[in-house]
């Protein structure tokens, strides 16, 4: 691992809780590293599990799956699916050797701005340690 | 999508706000060479009219289908730049924006980084741009009625506007009278209006306007549907006292076998009643209620031979056997209006609140010198057994705001004033008594409150600067700790009676309507709005508004402004008759389709329903979207095991090649 290994994290943020949360951690100027982007779905209820592996697969270090806390999901239950399905995919990870330190998922409200930050950086400091991923790596589509 | 898509990309500078940390035209550069890509530019600001004209003038000249808009986040301006190209002849949603300003200039410092990261981001956004589809914005009719949580001040205000717009209102208040906590106020700060005399009649207003239906002792207890079409569901809980025969007269009270025993919600306990009770005077409406709790006949089946109320009731009004009622009915918009808690000094037990009945709160100190109060507007305290007319009087500001160690960092804003109001009305009463006010600082921001701040200091008040630390008690005297910050002196100040100037908090059962409504709360804990300026009376759940202190502390001025505003914000539906519906809805690929239905069993708006199709000559079962129920949020799509749901917009071929072209450049 050579020393100056930074991960490239992407991340699946709901549009109403954690993008708004990470909103607000723009507006109020809370800085945190670069590392990680940021894809806007509607609800973590539509991250597809494939779509974890898939970021895997196709360059990422990390990966990070943000939604309402459980309860305040905009549309009612998607994010209990979330947590479902993703905490299978964890298990699953781990079984085909996967270091489950690159998949992380958080509960991050419209306000949380602070806490925003917290999640990015462990998310990042857990990249860092697992390494570059050289898994199962394949192109699938040419960028 | 037979186009060949034809992609121009706009970097905003936002004046420094992104260009300090990002080098915009490296970006615009960079962006030249990406795939499809006609044309990139950079501009100050992109959402000014000059920004847009940029854009319309480019799709004429360059014939562009897609644009990207690479500025500040899509939650900010994306219903902007949708119009913007509509304007110019593109769909509205072959449009995407790289969040390069709250998701990158803002939180990164290095411009190396920073301009890193929005290439990326900007790859992203082209990446999908050049795959989305045209959508086309349908409407739905909207039903002309609106739904009122809460009858304070606000909730009351915001009824009467709508209502006298024509429209029909349904106010539902928990409690069994109408007017908040502006009915317990005595005078209001800062021009001494007799907060009884301006409020009862909106009151009454509110209670006999043909165009509303006041609901009060009720809770909403199911809200279904969306802007437009929201299906409510109230539960009026029993009142045990027929509304129709009740005609206020109070003999029940008189009578009661438990009568005067139960704390007085609405003098905050200093005075009792009964147990069958109309919670003040002029209460709105007019019908007493019984209390479950403490009524003899409802918590045991047994009051002597036979209830008293119902002996003495001349109209046969009290009904043992009343249960609880659901009322359902349709509306186009919601106003949540549900106030605030006073913040409770239990919490601070330095203050003694707990353990001396001379150490008060403010809303207490209201019913004390209200003329209508327990002690006939007399300011008396007791001092342990004692009944005492105080001579020296101590109010303390800032107790439970602007306090971390309680967890409220904000500021309350009524309690500079109300305390300066209360040290005026205490003076009026007791020309002899010593008063001061403990304070961090004094905010008389508003109008007329500096004005009324000079006249209660020359009142010969004083004012000292100083939190307290504590407060004990020494022989019969409390003793206020505190040092006195100006002059860097401590004190130990002996009063008679402390009156505590306590902020206003959350209500502590606000997560029932949070829930119903999908609402958030911001930092403070109270409602959140959907825009801190530009939309502070909407909410993120479309056709849902805030109105008064459940969006956090304000006065009464404030109040009714806001008020005003989130009627007006929910008669827009209303006026026009129609609001848009999401068109970002899924959609069945109805030939790859296997049937199983779990998306059906997935979808928590039961918007996807089985139908049978007919499938090369064989009849089968697939799934079909209502589009109008559908509200986009693509649960199904992850449940899918054929990838035949998916959300526009939203679908995996569109979100794929954002993750390929976020992965690929490290
Ligand atoms: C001690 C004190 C003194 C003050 N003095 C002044 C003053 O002099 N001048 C001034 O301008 N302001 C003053 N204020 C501020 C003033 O009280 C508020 O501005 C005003 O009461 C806010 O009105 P509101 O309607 O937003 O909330 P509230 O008065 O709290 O009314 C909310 C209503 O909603 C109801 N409700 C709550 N939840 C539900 C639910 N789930 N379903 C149905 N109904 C519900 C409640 O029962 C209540 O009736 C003072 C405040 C305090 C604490």
């Amino acid at each position: 691992m050579s020393a100056n290994y930074e991960p490239n994290i992407v991340a699946f943020l709901c549009n109403w809780c954690s993008y708004a949360g990470a909103d607000l951690a723009g507006t109020s100027r809370v800085s945190y590293p670069a590392n990680i982007q940021i894809i806007r779905v509607m609800c973590s209820g539509r991250v597809n599990p494939l779509y974890v592996m898939n970021a895997l697969q196709q360059g990422a270090d990390g990966v990070l799956v943000s939604g309402c806390h459980p309860g305040d999901c905009h549309y009612m239950e998607g994010n209990y699916y979330a947590r479902r399905r993703l905490g299978m995919l964890k298990d699953l990870m781990e079984f085909v050797g996967v270091d489950p330190k690159r998949f992380h998922m958080s509960w991050v409200s419209a306000s949380e701005g602070h806490k925003w930050k917290e999640v990015v950086e462990k998310t990042v400091e857990d990249a860092r340690d697992a390494g570059p991923f050289e898994g199962f790596r394949r192109r699938q589509i040419d960028w | 999508m037979t186009e060949k898509p034809k992609v121009g990309v706009y970097v905003c500078h936002c004046g420094i706000n992104i260009s300090s940390t990002v080098d915009v035209d490296a970006v615009a550069e960079f962006a030249e060479k990406l795939p499809n890509v006609k044309v990139a530019r950079t501009y100050s600001y992109m959402c000014s009219d000059p920004g847009q004209v940029l854009i319309k003038k480019d799709i004429e000249e360059h014939g562009l289908n897609r644009i990207v808009v690479a500025s500040c986040s899509p939650r900010m301006h994306e219903p902007t730049f949708r119009k913007a190209i509509a304007d110019a002849g593109v769909n509205p949603y072959f449009l995407e924006m790289a969040n390069i300003r709250e998701q990158c200039s803002w939180v990164h410092e290095e411009i190396e980084e920073g301009t890193a990261k929005a290439k990326k981001l900007l790859t992203a956004s082209v990446a999908k741009v050049r795959l989305l589809e045209a959508l086309e914005q349908k409407e739905v009719d909207a039903e002309p009625a609106a739904l009122v949580i809460g009858a304070g001040i606000a909730g009351i205000q915001s009824a009467l506007d709508i209502a006298d717009a024509g429209f029909q209102v349904y106010l539902v208040e928990k409690t069994p009278s109408v007017g908040g906590r502006m009915a317990q106020l005595d005078k209001t700060f800062p021009t001494l209006d007799c907060s009884a005399c301006i409020l009862t009649p909106k009151m009454v207003d509110a209670a006999n306007h043909p165009n509303i239906e006041l609901l009060t002792y009720s809770e909403v207890e199911e809200v279904k549907g969306f802007i437009g079409n929201f299906d409510v569901k109230v539960r009026k809980k029993a009142r045990y006292v027929d509304f129709d025969k009740c005609t206020g007269c109070g003999d029940c009270a008189k009578e009661c076998r438990v009568k005067d025993r139960f704390p007085n919600e609405f003098d905050q306990g200093l005075s009792k009643r009964s147990a069958i009770y109309l919670p003040f005077p002029q209460a709105v409406p007019a019908k007493f209620t019984i209390d479950p709790d403490n009524c003899l006949f409802l918590k045991k089946g047994k009051c002597g031979k036979n209830p008293k109320c119902q002996e003495v009731c001349g109209t046969e009004a009290i009904d043992f056997e009343q249960e609880d009622e659901f009322v359902e009915f349709r509306v186009g918009a919601i106003i949540v209006a549900t106030g605030f808690d006073p913040f409770n000094p239990s919490r601070k037990p330095e203050y003694g609140y707990d353990d001396y009945p001379n150490v008060i709160t403010g809303m207490e100190m209201e019913r004390l010198v209200s003329a209508s109060g327990p002690t006939e507007g007399k300011v008396k305290v007791f001092n342990g057994e004692e009944e005492i007319e105080p001579k020296e009087v101590a109010l303390i500001k800032c107790v439970g705001s602007r306090d971390e160690s309680v967890g409220n960092e904000y500021c309350s804003r009524v309690c500079c004033m109300y305390v300066a109001k209360q040290a005026h009305l205490i003076r009026d009463k007791l020309p002899d008594a010593n008063i001061r006010i403990y304070y961090m600082d004094v905010r008389a921001f508003g109008k007329g409150f500096e004005e009324f701040y000079d006249r209660v200091r020359r009142e010969n008040v004083r004012y000292i600067r100083g939190n307290p630390s504590e407060i004990f008690k020494r022989g019969n005297k409390l003793v206020v700790k505190v040092e006195d910050t100006l002059t860097s002196t401590p004190l130990e100040d002996e009063v008679d009676m402390v009156v505590l100037g306590v902020g206003l908090e959350p209500r502590a059962d606000m997560r029932g309507v949070m829930e119903l409504l999908r609402l958030s709360q911001s930092p403070d804990k109270f409602f959140l709005e959907a825009h801190p300026k530009l939309r502070p009376v909407d909410t993120a759940t479309d056709g849902v508004f805030l109105a008064g202190c459940a969006q956090g502390p304000k006065d009464i001025p404030d109040t009714v402004a806001q008020a005003k505003g989130a009627a007006a914000s929910a008669m827009i539906p209303l006026a026009r008759g129609k609001v848009p519906i999401n068109a970002q809805v899924a959609i069945v690929n109805e030939a790859t389709c296997r049937g199983c239905a779990f998306c059906v069993s997935i979808c928590p708006y039961s918007a996807i329903e089985m139908v049978t199709v007919n499938r090369f000559g064989n009849e089968v079962e697939v799934a079909r979207v209502n589009e109008a129920l559908c509200k986009g949020c693509g649960s199904c799509a992850a449940a899918c095991l054929s990838d035949s749901i998916q959300p526009k917009s939203f679908r995996d071929s569109q979100i794929l090649p954002q993750i390929a072209a976020l992965g690929v450049m490290k």
